[in-house]
């Protein structure tokens, strides 16, 4: 299809872009990947007035080591997210999840922080951000904030960035020893959407499970976290089968999930459970 | 692979320039020569039809009715006419004394309803994205953007979308004269004896879900006149049949027309029909004189391009206690959709033969019934009316051998025709020329491991594994190489199913092949440049073949059915004989023999006898100079030929599956895939290769993935891929092909066609597969496509899936 018309602009600076955003109010949208704008666009679901392409704004692109945290650019693309050293040693729950976003052309397109600010509860990220209590750096021309991602996703496709907020960077907290990561994927096809994610992570001390966090993809309006697992799954020891699968039963509680061609509700709810058992035995047994 | 090892055997690995051999012993058909369009397809450097730029050129957008029934009460296009580009804005009133009504060329029965079908709607839409209006502008946006702006006021009309409950008395009207579009009916034998008495009956009914074909280039049109001539680019499938149907249609002189199908990206049938489109882009640029230009959009194809299959089949087999089938009963409802197109009606008629299959039996009865819906129209699509019906009699061999206890490899072994007893002749009256059911089959358990796979079904079962395994079983034929014309005839179609092909010898000897077969990713290029070459002992390379233009191929029937080769091909082989005679000719008057006394090989005419010869290239170059040639000789080496086959060919195959089924999500995985094809001889394996992944994929598709799904009131649900879901290359398992070669006795190239072999296999395979994988637990159908919520409520229904915590109640949207 065809898009309407609207003007298009291509910052070089994140200064640059805060003005443009500044003077332009709710008619500008922010431009990133363009893996989900764009179809939007062409679908002529959203009509913006004026596009901000972020894709010169080099100070958004890259991955860091910040001590107690990994700061990733909201700029950094799937691609290079998977293939840093310091995402993989640091945040391989992050890795594990970007890995199963659609194919390698959207890969090398699409950005973190442009399918965490399209809070598509499908899609991938937003449940690992969840999970990983990531923390979300926000720049307005009124300055810089920082939102946890508990506060982040407020309904579907909707955020708590102001219209002249754009997200700069993500903080991924080091999580340190003895966790292990998991992210369970059940698709159709390799470049649909989940029907159902779990993002597992799982702390392991003599033998048995100390903490868990577990968040849902698409089990609702946002991500959402599994908190009854969270607590059930305490204190199970690791080759406890039953215990996890008893903590997994658990995983759809408090989820409202969406109706649609590929499943309805109460076959979501039935995977929750399942892929959430399968998420913790395997976050449980990797290193 | 390990378990192929195991079996001793390696499948075929196909190299380029490998020469496996072909008929006659030929050096270039049967050798896997890379196709010569290949490197133009591929990188686009060549002209398809939106590349097409032509000076003054104008765009067309059509706004298109959001309501599956209704009557249109208001039209006001005098704002979008103000819009910015808007050159024109046109409404169904503008064309209705013109348009006329797109053609059905196939009025299968004395009862058939075929309604007007005008190309643009002017008093009642009948399905969601029905042409309503559209604009005309200087760029795409521009038009694009204008539509808005058309005012459209409807009264809405119950929508019936359900085929059933379509022929219920009560039920809204498609149209004035009722649902019910045609009934056709078929019988051989004595049915009622057939089913009397028999030991088992098998009664099932299948649900061929509405698929939409997703050929990777969308249809576009460029149409253009100077005043007096029009020429139509189209990416169309039958740039000939097209020519004909247009000038009925429009009026326009049918020598005042040429139709252009360019490079052509995929059809798969979607391409085999007369478009509102192509008739109002020509009304277009009649009106206005200048050249216009349309190119849809996926969204707008997946409403637009006409859909496929639609069929509820219930079928009935008979059989002895010992497997033998006594006969077979099918009633067929198809969904026409709101109109009649090119060939809707007469695609249930293409399988109307094929439920019998490959096996023996006393008796056969068909009925089928067309309804009409508030749909998008149905016609081809790969396969066409074949695989429904290999699907429902593949299905209902592997219930029945179920019910019996059965290996079902066992139970069609007891019932299919036997090599021996070639040619055979049906219980549908097809005479089958030739095949090898016991040897395909063999290599195919062989390639597969099947009763290592059996024993590890076994193992799954016992242990209850969440993860079960299936085997599914296709043993298919179908019926290519449309057609005989007088069969056609028989049948009520509209048009004949010769094909031509001329073959033109140029001074320096190269050669330019005229084909009326219009490729769209075939590969013509490729395999009628073998075939020439062996023909005419010419070089590969100095073959040229021309198509889809009806300025310079001036006849043909076009590409569908699995005809190009068989018939096309055929008439290929003809015209070159009559050149060779030509030849002859000259070469004798040129070395002073008795044309009886010539000898041709491999490119040389020699006095047998003697060393003394000329090559083609020379006798061609001699013709050219004519200043020595036999008396009365017209200066000329090319010749015509049309062919007109006595018989269709009958490909066929045998096909296994393994699927592992996941209980616990009712996710399914293709473990394993062997295709044992016979398609007769092979002018180029490697094409071959192609159609058959190709077409095992589109059938794996339909069997998993595609459905087109409406609501209630009739608006097409997945208008875009991500709710039409397609497989990719990572979504389908690899594929252990091979063949075995038993040549058609019906042509002389012994070919039998390959397009759509793979399609109409596969999609049984795959389903088998998962029922078998799951027939412990109680299950006799999934319905396709076999999703995983489809197959965890089957399971759930069964009371055999597992449980994951708390049992629910929620059901949801149905």
């Amino acid at each position: 299809m065809i898009p309407a018309s609207f003007d298009y602009v291509r910052p070089s600076s994140l200064d640059e872009a805060l003005e443009t955003l500044h003077d332009q109010g709710e008619e500008a949208k922010v431009l990133a990947g363009g893996q989900s704008l764009l179809p939007l666009l062409r679908l002529r679901l959203a009509y913006p007035g004026t596009l901000v392409d972020l894709g010169r704004v080099e100070e958004l692109r890259g991955v860091a080591d910040r001590g107690d945290h990994v700061l990733i650019g909201a700029m950094t693309t799937h691609y290079d997210v998977v293939t840093s050293p310091i995402v993989r040693e640091h945040c391989p729950l992050v890795a594990l999840a970007t890995a199963t976003v659609a194919d390698p052309a959207v890969r090398h397109r699409g950005t973190l922080g442009g399918s965490l600010a399209h809070a598509d509860p499908a899609g991938d990220l937003p449940a690992v951000a969840r999970a990983l209590d990531m923390e979300f750096v926000a720049r307005s021309a009124g300055g810089e904030r920082v939102i946890p991602a508990a506060d982040f996703f407020l309904d579907y496709l909707e955020t708590a960035l102001d219209p002249g907020e754009i997200l700069t960077g993500i903080r991924v907290p080091k999580l340190g020893p003895g966790w292990g990561f998991h992210y369970e994927k059940f698709h159709r096809t390799a470049q649909a959407w989940a029907i159902v994610g779990v993002a597992a992570a799982v702390r392991r001390s003599n033998g048995a499970i100390e903490e868990a966090r577990v968040a849902l993809t698409n089990m609702g309006a946002t991500p959402v976290r599994a908190t009854g697992v969270e607590e059930s799954v305490r204190g199970a020891e690791l080759g406890a089968n039953g215990a996890l699968r008893a903590a997994a039963s658990r995983a759809d509680e408090d989820t409202e999930p969406p109706a649609d061609l590929h499943a309805r509700p109460d076959y979501r709810r039935h995977l929750a459970r399942v892929l959430t058992h399968r998420a913790l035995l395997a976050a449980a047994g990797t290193g | 692979m390990t378990e192929q090892l195991d079996a001793g055997v390696v499948a075929r690995q196909i190299k380029e320039g490998d020469l496996l051999g072909g008929p006659g012993g030929g050096r270039e058909v049967g050798r896997a020569r890379r196709r010569k369009e290949d490197a133009r397809l591929v990188t686009g450097r060549t002209q398809w039809t939106d590349n097409i730029q032509l000076p003054g050129m104008l765009y067309v957008a059509f706004l298109r009715s959001p309501m599956a029934h209704a009557r249109i009460t208001r039209v006001d296009t005098s704002a979008a006419r103000t819009q910015p580009g808007v050159v024109a804005v046109y409404s169904g009133q503008d064309f209705a004394a013109e348009q006329g009504s797109l053609p059905c060329a196939w009025p299968v029965s004395e009862d058939i309803v075929i309604p007007d079908h005008p190309p643009m709607a002017v008093t009642e839409v009948r399905y969601v994205g029905e042409a309503v209006a559209c604009v005309v502008a200087t760029d795409r946006y521009k038009a694009a953007d204008a539509l808005d702006a058309i005012e459209i006021d409807y009264e809405p009309l119950d929508a019936v979308t359900d085929m059933t409950a379509a022929l219920d008395e009560g039920s809204p009207k498609v149209h004035e004269a009722g649902n019910k579009a045609f009934t056709w009916k078929f019988a051989q034998g004595d049915i009622d004896a057939a089913f009397r008495d028999a030991a088992v009956v098998i009664d099932r009914t299948y649900v061929q879900q509405r698929l939409i074909p997703s050929a990777m280039e969308p249809r576009a049109v460029v149409a253009q006149t100077d005043g007096d001539s029009f020429t139509l680019h189209s990416a169309t499938q039958i740039p000939h049949v097209l020519r004909v149907m247009l000038a009925l249609t429009t009026g326009i002189p049918e020598h005042k027309l040429r139709v252009i199908a360019p490079d052509v990206g995929g059809g798969f049938g979607s391409k085999l029909q007369v478009t509102a489109e192509e008739v109002l882009c020509l009304l277009i640029t009649r009106r206005l004189g200048k050249p216009v230009k349309w190119t849809e959009s996926r969204s707008e194809g997946n409403l637009t391009v006409h859909h496929g299959r639609d069929q509820l089949q219930r079928i009935s087999v008979a059989a002895d206690a010992d497997g033998r089938i006594r006969g077979v009963k099918v009633d067929l409802l198809a969904d026409m959709g709101a109109y009649l197109m090119l060939v809707t009606p007469g695609v249930p008629l293409l399988g109307a033969f094929m439920y019998s299959g490959i096996y023996k039996m006393d008796a056969y009865d068909f009925t089928c019934t067309g309804v009409f819906t508030t749909k998008m129209p149905t016609d081809a699509y790969r396969g066409a009316g074949r695989p429904e019906a290999t699907f429902a009699i593949e299905r209902a061999v592997d219930e029945l051998a179920a019910e019996l206890g059965m290996d079902p490899i066992e139970l069609r072994r007891r019932n299919w025709i036997r090599h021996s007893e070639f040619p055979y002749t049906t219980i549908c009256g097809l005479t089958y020329d030739s095949g090898n059911y016991e040897a395909a089959t063999d290599r195919a358990l062989a390639l597969f491991g099947y009763d290592k796979l059996r024993a590890e079904q076994a193992d799954r079962r016992e242990r209850d594994d969440p993860v079960q395994l299936g085997i599914g079983v296709s043993t298919y034929t179908e019926m290519c190489g449309l057609a005989p014309s007088r069969v056609l005839g028989s049948l009520a179609y509209g048009a004949g199913g010769w094909e031509h092909a001329g073959v033109r010898v140029l001074p320096t000897g190269k050669v330019e092949v005229v084909t009326g077969t219009s490729p769209h990713g075939q590969g013509h290029e490729t395999a009628w440049s073998q075939i020439v070459a062996d023909a005419l002992g010419v070089p590969f390379e100095d073959v040229a073949v021309i198509h889809g233009d009806t300025s310079s191929s001036h006849k043909g029937m076009d590409t569908y059915g699995s005809r190009s080769l068989v018939v096309g091909g055929v008439a290929v082989v003809q015209a070159c004989e009559k050149v060779k005679e030509n030849a002859k000719q000259v070469a004798a008057h040129l070395l002073e023999a008795s044309p009886d006394d010539i000898e041709f090989s491999r490119g040389e005419f020699r006095v047998r006898g003697t060393g003394a010869s000329r090559t083609i290239q020379e006798i061609a170059l001699a013709t050219f100079a004519a200043h020595n040639l036999p008396d009365g000789f017209e200066p000329r080496l090319d010749a015509d030929a049309t062919f007109d086959p006595d018989n269709f060919s009958f490909p066929h195959g045998t096909h296994l599956c393994a699927v592992e089924v996941d209980t616990e999500t009712g996710a399914t995985k293709i473990r394993s895939y062997v295709a044992v094809d016979d398609v007769g001889s092979v002018v180029n394996p490697l094409i071959v290769e192609g159609q058959v992944h190709g077409g095992i994929a589109q059938g794996i598709a339909q069997a998993l993935f595609e459905e087109a799904v409406h609501d209630a009131d009739g608006n097409l649900l997945t208008t875009t891929m991500a709710d039409y879901l397609l497989p990719s290359a990572a979504d389908l398992p690899d594929y252990t092909t091979d063949r075995t070669e038993t040549p058609a006795t019906t042509n002389p190239l012994g070919v039998k066609g390959v397009g759509e072999a793979g399609t109409i296999a596969s999609t049984p395979a795959v389903v088998n597969a998962i029922v078998d994988a799951l027939r412990p637990r109680g299950v006799q159908d999934v319905a396709m496509p076999c999703t995983p919520e489809r197959v965890w409520r089957v399971l759930d229904q069964a009371g055999t899936a597992p449980r994951a915590g708390a049992q629910t109640t929620e059901g949801g949207p149905a």
